[in-house]
């Protein structure tokens, strides 16, 4: 199996498995409670918290967690809100953020989207003519799922800081966190969500920076855990593997992105082996290296996928979440100016960095096999 | 730790996992690991795998699979139900009636919307914890949307009168919800025959794992969404699923309701056994909640002149996982609130034990209790000043 479809989810390590079953297995306590079992659990709970906080470099405290990524961008944004605000968000944000914009504008709150350029990066002018007095929080991704641009998050911060210090910032780090270096000190981040199966921990976890001092309301309240930020029996066993995931990331992480970017390149220049293709998260600074997202014209992208599906390669047409409806059209391309063509011939290639350079090769002898079938049948 | 011996008695706080539970959870972390929303076969076993724990959630309450949805937790369930019904229906009415005793993931989330602009009827309890049909049939308004009644209380094990509000709920055409986060496993419940339109659900307290609950909302029923975003659990809760976790959900609940007669004339023998060597061997208690209607597992015990929380860390140097009452308070010093409900003063709320049986539990985990706590009761009683006091008043007893 070649599996290039790691921003969709990832496959959990051997030691965050083991985890999960050690704290199923021993550790079953609800970590709520005052006897040993509870306080094993609790003991657990800390460690893990330890590990995600070192992921951004955030205080232990600052840390809270949830059920994922969504749920994360869910409180961050309706934590924060109420009537009468103005928020900024961008274009190309994850549906989990953008639905929830579109619920709370149903009640009366303002969104200005901006846009992007062709690199997939917001409009930096427009950011600057749209903060305002009420503008309450900037809402925009670190990497963006399917064609990974990279937002220039400090200059943004800087920016939203000169022109209104009331305004906070929640960046949804979920497709960057463990893959690029991020320190939310020293961007000066008020909020950010992370989630755990991006980097190869379980599903079912993740979680919420909130900067010490700033003041939200809960999604979901009842017992008080979480600093009573987010109710519920902790998830311990996935909370925990989530930290060892996030242990591993961290453990030479600088290494593990040398290998994801070298097994992007390698896969971009072989692509100069094929006619009629565009890439559409080119190597620059702009564009993360796990994500590689390729137009292949005159192709359906849908057919492509499935193709590959036969020599076990698999890979993405969009983000998985609005793949499997048509109905939900992919809005990140042509935010980016893509033609229709381009749009529909897209495949995003999203890598981990226990990716090979041979599995490349095998994929791109796959592709080749496939084209040239596929153009074939066009003519 | 220094105990060798573990007697946990905290059924009610969470449960261990099953291990037919956990084998059918394991392949869903290694080899299944697919996104189930990604569109290759691959993922469509995740896809599968999830529609099949649908299934037995369904089946296990009475509901269609398309009525169930699953979330992160009981609490989730929860807040999505009350928040979800109050915010569709505003335009009918702002009126909600629960009640005193239900577990905080309600009452907090009432909190939050008596700042919203709805008002929030809190429905008294009996001395056993019971509810009155009459006040909740006088407490209708024309303004109620909904209902929300536990099915179960998680600290005195009060089981409520759940088919028979949920007649009143139909015929007064308002939603009925259920937290039956305590029930399931250890009541029948069947959703239609009890007109339950909403019903939450956990499945750490039945086997199953941690970070994963369901909420049934019946076909029809108007709510909004709690998560927005993907457009996962048929664009109602979005977020990437849980698989492992739901898997494991399906699996236990099908375990959980596969006997539930028998699991409970296990369990119930057992409680009794303990209850009435506790009621024996330790002079100046009292049993909470009723004293038939209950959940098999549950003991709630009031030892009067002594603090529970010395109880706990006695105890728990024994190898005895108690609580006081629910886990998630634990840590506070107020009284449990649905001590309170039930009528007992403070000093004797404060003095408050909850033992919960499980399918762990054994007989000789009986025999240690009963051996080891009516000493501890004693130890502290005679450190206790209150108790000095009363021995010398030679007072009436009224517990
Ligand atoms: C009656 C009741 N409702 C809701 C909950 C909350 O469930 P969870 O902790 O899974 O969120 C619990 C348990 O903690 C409970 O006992
Ligand atoms: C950028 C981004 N934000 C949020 C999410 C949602 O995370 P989760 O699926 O863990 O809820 C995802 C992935 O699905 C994502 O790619």
């Amino acid at each position: 199996m070649i599996y290039f479809d790691n921003s969709a989810t990832t496959k959990p390590h051997r030691e965050v498995v083991e985890e999960v079953l050690l704290c199923m297995e021993k550790y079953f306590g609800n970590p709520s409670s005052a006897h040993r079992l509870g306080v094993e659990a609790e003991k657990r709970m800390k460690a893990a918290r330890e590990n995600v906080a070192r992921l951004i470099n955030a205080q232990t405290s600052d840390i809270i967690f949830t059920s994922g990524g969504s749920e994360s961008n869910n409180t961050a944004i309706k934590g924060i809100l109420k009537k009468g605000d103005h928020v900024i968000s961008s274009k190309i944000e994850h549906p989990s953020v953008l639905k929830t914009l579109k619920e709370i504008e149903e009640e009366g709150i303002e969104v200005t989207y901006l846009n992007v350029d062709a690199n997939g990066v917001v409009d930096i002018n427009q950011l600057k003519d749209s903060i305002r007095e009420n503008t309450r929080l900037v809402t925009i991704m670190h990497v963006n799922n399917e064609i990974g641009s990279i937002q220039p998050i400090e200059q943004i911060i800087n920016i939203v800081r000169n022109s209104n210090k009331k305004t906070k910032i929640h960046v949804d780090a979920v497709q960057s966190a463990g893959k690029i270096k991020i320190d939310v000190k020293s961007m000066d981040v008020d909020l950010m969500s992370l989630s755990s199966h991006k980097i190869h921990g379980p599903k079912g976890a993740g979680a919420l920076y909130i900067k010490k001092g700033l003041n939200i309301k809960p999604l979901i309240s009842g017992g008080g855990q979480e600093r009573d930020l987010r109710s519920g029996t902790e998830n311990l066993p996935m909370i925990s593997g989530f930290g060892v995931a996030a242990g591993i990331i961290l453990d030479n992480m600088e290494d593990k992105i040398k290998k994801v970017n070298a097994v992007k390149k390698h896969f971009v220049e072989r692509l100069n082996e094929f006619d009629d293709i565009k890439v559409n998260s080119p190597i620059d600074d702009f564009h993360i290296g796990n994500i590689l997202n390729v137009s292949f014209r005159g192709i359906k992208g849908e057919v492509l996928l499935h193709a590959l599906e036969d020599y076990d390669i698999y890979v993405s047409t969009g983000s998985a979440c609005s793949a499997k409806k048509s109905s939900h059209k992919n809005y990140v391309l042509p935010e980016i100016g893509l033609s229709e063509k381009d749009i529909t011939g897209a495949v995003r290639f999203s890598f981990s960095y226990l990716n090979t350079i041979e599995e490349v090769d095998a994929a791109i002898d796959a592709l080749k096999k496939i084209l040239t079938f596929l153009r074939r049948i066009k003519k | 730790m220094e105990g060798k011996r573990l007697v946990y008695m905290d059924h009610a706080a969470t449960t261990y996992v099953k291990p037919e539970v956990l084998d059918a959870m394991m392949p869903y972390f290694t080899e299944n690991f697919g996104n189930p929303s990604s569109i290759y076969t691959f993922s469509r076993k995740s896809k599968s795998a999830i529609e099949e724990a649908r299934e037995k959630v369904a089946k296990a309450i009475g509901a269609k699979a398309d009525e169930i949805y699953f979330t992160g937790g009981g609490s989730e369930a929860d807040n999505w139900a009350l928040k979800g019904i109050a915010f569709a229906n505003k335009d009918k009415g702002n009126h909600i009636i629960t009640t005193k005793i239900e577990h905080h993931a309600i009452l907090h989330a009432c909190e939050f919307l008596e700042k919203n602009g709805f008002e929030i009827t809190y429905l008294n309890v009996d001395e056993n914890g019971m509810i009155s049909l009459d006040e909740l049939e006088r407490a209708i308004t024309d303004k109620t949307i909904l209902i929300s009644i536990m099915f179960a209380n998680n600290e005195i094990g009060t089981i409520e009168p759940i088919k028979e509000i949920g007649e009143i709920a139909k015929k007064r055409n308002i939603y009925f919800h259920t937290d039956a986060v305590q029930a399931v496993g250890n009541v029948k419940i069947d959703v239609k025959d009890m007109n339950i339109d909403l019903l939450s659900l956990a499945a750490h307290k039945f086997y199953g794992p941690k970070g994963v609950g369901a909420l049934y909302i019946k076909k029809g029923v108007k709510i909004e969404n709690l998560i927005h975003g993907g457009g996962q659990e048929r664009k109602r809760r979005a977020g990437t699923e849980n698989i492992p976790g739901i898997v494991g959900l399906g699996k236990a609940i099908e375990l959980a309701t596969s006997d539930i007669d028998s699991h409970n004339e296990r369990i119930i023998k057992m409680r009794d056994r303990l209850l009435e060597g506790i009621m024996e061997k330790i002079p100046h208690t009292k049993l909470n909640g009723h004293p038939e209607k209950r959940l098999p597992g549950n003991i709630n015990v009031s030892f009067r002149f002594i603090e529970g929380e010395s109880l706990l860390l006695l105890l728990d140097q024994s190898g005895i996982c108690a609580s006081t009452g629910s886990a998630c308070s634990s840590g506070s010093l107020d009284p449990s609130h649905v001590l309170l409900a039930i009528g007992l003063p403070h000093e004797i709320a404060h003095g408050s034990l909850r033992l919960s049986l499980g399918d762990a539990t054994k007989e000789e985990d009986i025999d240690y209790v009963l051996e080891v706590l009516p000493k501890i009761v004693q130890r502290l009683r005679d450190m206790s000043p209150l108790y000095e006091t009363f021995k010398h008043k030679g007072e009436t007893i009224n517990v």
